[in-house]
């Protein structure tokens, strides 16, 4: 197990290590001066020069790497070249809370819808419940989320004014207000991962419900209710909690996306927004940082699937 | 184990669907595959004959300003006067172009990777594995947005970007066939015949390893249509004079309190059209009897 921790750990490091070494060769090769974009204007050569001095672009390629290495490991991601200026680290800190915030409601949001759905869809198969679940949960995968935003924005901001359009509340400024700013971006994000999860606990449940124990529990004359919460979906959940571990990669890219319609200042608006300004630092900051989260998180599924499933045995 | 692809092996149990009958029999009894193949022709058919089927010219500019659906604008206008049904009709073209071409390069590069890896092992195998379990660290669209970050915006780069995030499910897959079928005993008997490596690959190995992929193909053009409309959406797709699905949401966006359409009919097509494609791909799946191992 522990052997199993430290490999895993080395390698999401090495993983790590392998992005920030080619986000910064390969942002190095564009097409297309970061400075020359920002002084179009200037146009003055001897400023261009001395800009690119204090930035250190005029060292040599791999002196410009292993500072940036060394910085980057202390946090220190440079500053924004685009308006004023402003550090890429405070930037991505003030980011982080909101993107987290999205993903993890978004999280809940699907759960709450998909475990009663694919429940229903398992026991009443072949109904006309069960073919309305797949249907919509057909139609959730099929939804773009940007799209789903823009929905959610026409009925509940636009028309019935029940939510706030767009835009982010601080927690500190009260639970409520930070609360329904996340409402409707939680929803378009979570819907897809929950079409996902209710499909799959639809099929899992389905494979323990034939499974010879149910027909135990059943010719005991156990209740309905009894089987199903304490025989059944236990058993199915542990396929299911494979699942969850693709979420996290699927709420933060959904965030990703829906935080542009929401206007919201999470990581993705950040690297979305860096990217149409050609603003280096903060594409790298973003994409660092974005990255880490998946590495890491995946690392820490995969250890905890080991502790909810013991029948799981890694490094042996 | 962190993509939502399907990572398969063919089941040993007796197949489902009756196979004799043919593809389109089991398609037709099949509601929803044949709802999805309906669907996708209407919208094949829209992106081969655009300029016949569409009322309007879709760049046309007007002073009929964000009218409402009516008779001569059947879904309404923009903000520029355009009519909305011929530019959806119009984004066709893109959205399917993309779509496939992505598929095919990410399928042909893929598969190569996958089958030379898989057949080859050692250090192929290894330096492949390392570059496909990097790719798979990390979902397809945030690959996808990464690459446009290096490359730029533009139908080019978004091509090469999502075919390249895409890449790393067909090397998986071709590779994990690869291995099971490596061990039957009809690859030692072409061995022990004299085929080359070349022959076996091609053609002892690639059409039995088939089937997971051909479905595995259906559903990456859906994500790649969705991946195409949703980087087009945020402004590093296509250039803005071309219509397309995203680009038109993008443009309506501003509009959607004073012109609900805007906002409702271009994402109904991307919507409908990704929906055809996964009903078709799970009407596939059960044809070709794959067995998924995760569910998407």
């Amino acid at each position: 197990m522990y052997q199993y921790l430290i490999r895993r750990t080395f390698g999401a490091l090495v993983v790590m290590f392998a992005v920030a070494t080619l986000v910064f060769i390969m942002l190095r090769l564009v097409p297309g001066d970061p400075i020359a974009a920002m002084l179009y204007d200037v146009g003055d050569p001897a400023a261009i020069e001395e800009i690119r001095r204090n930035l250190g672009l005029d060292r040599p390629i791999y002196v410009q790497y292993g500072i940036w290495l060394g910085n980057a490991l202390q946090g220190d991601f440079g500053n924004s070249i685009y308006g004023s200026r402003v550090e890429v680290s405070r930037l991505l800190l003030e980011a982080l809370p909101r993107t987290l915030s999205i993903a993890s409601i978004s999280f809940v949001v699907a759960i709450v819808i998909a475990i009663p759905a694919g429940l229903i869809a398992a026991t009443r198969r072949n109904t006309g419940a069960d073919y309305a679940v797949t249907l919509i949960a057909f139609i959730g995968l099929s939804m773009p989320d940007f799209w789903l935003a823009i929905l959610l924005i026409i009925v509940f901001a636009a028309n019935l004014h029940w939510l706030p359009a767009i835009g982010y509340v601080p927690l500190s400024e009260g639970f409520w207000p930070w609360f329904s700013h996340l409402i409707l971006p939680s929803i378009a994000v979570g819907t897809a991962f929950s079409a996902i999860v209710a499909r799959m606990i639809r099929s899992s449940m389905l494979e323990v419900l034939n499974m010879d124990y149910m027909r135990v529990a059943r010719s005991k004359g156990l209740s309905e209710m009894t089987l199903v919460w304490s025989h059944a979906f236990p058993n199915a959940l542990i396929p299911v909690v494979t699942v969850i571990g693709i979420a996290f990669a699927l709420l933060m890219s959904g965030a990703v996306v829906v935080e542009n319609v929401f206007a919201i200042k999470g990581l993705g608006r950040l690297l979305i927004q860096g990217i149409l300004n050609r603003d280096y630092p903060v594409v790298q900051g973003a994409i660092l940082v974005v990255s880490a989260i998946f590495v890491f998180s995946n690392l820490l599924v995969d250890v905890l699937y080991s502790f909810i499933d013991p029948r799981i045995r890694y490094g042996s | 184990m962190t993509k939502y692809a399907t990572v398969l092996g063919i089941s040993d149990e007796g197949a489902p669907v009756d196979r004799k009958s043919g593809f389109f029999t089991a398609i037709r009894k099949d509601k929803k595959a044949s709802f999805g193949l309906i669907m996708l022709s209407v919208f094949v058919f829209f992106a081969l004959f655009a300029s016949w089927v569409s009322p309007h010219d879709p760049t046309a500019m007007d002073f009929d300003m964000m009218l409402p659906p009516s008779w001569e604008f059947p879904l309404g206008t923009d903000d520029l006067g355009r009519d909305l049904l011929s530019r959806i009709i119009h984004g066709t073209q893109i959205s399917l172009f993309v779509g496939v071409t992505t598929v095919v390069i990410a399928l042909v590069l893929g598969l190569i990777m996958g089958v030379a890896a898989g057949y080859f092992g050692g250090w192929i195998d290894m330096v492949i594995m390392r570059y496909i379990d990097l790719l798979w660290a990390f979902p397809n669209f945030i690959i996808a947005v990464y690459l446009v970050a290096v490359f730029g915006a533009g139908l080019l780069n978004v091509i090469v970007a999502i075919s390249l995030a895409f890449l790393d499910d067909f090397a998986r897959i071709a590779r994990s066939m690869v291995l099971i079928i490596k061990e039957e005993q009809y690859i030692s008997a072409a061995r022990v015949s004299g085929a080359s490596d070349f022959r076996i690959m091609w053609r002892h190995i690639l059409p039995n390893a088939a089937a997971p992929i051909i479905v595995q193909a259906t559903v990456c053009v859906s994500y790649a249509i969705l991946g195409e409309a949703t980087l087009s959406f945020l402004g590093l797709g296509v250039e803005s004079e071309t219509p397309t699905w995203g680009l038109i949401l993008a443009d309506g966006r501003s509009f959607i309190s004073r012109a609900w359409w805007l906002g409702i009919f271009p994402g109904v097509a991307i919507m409908l059209t990704v929906l055809s494609i996964n009903f078709l791909g799970d009407g596939l799946r059960d044809y070709l009897d794959v067995r998924e191992v995760k569910d998407v």
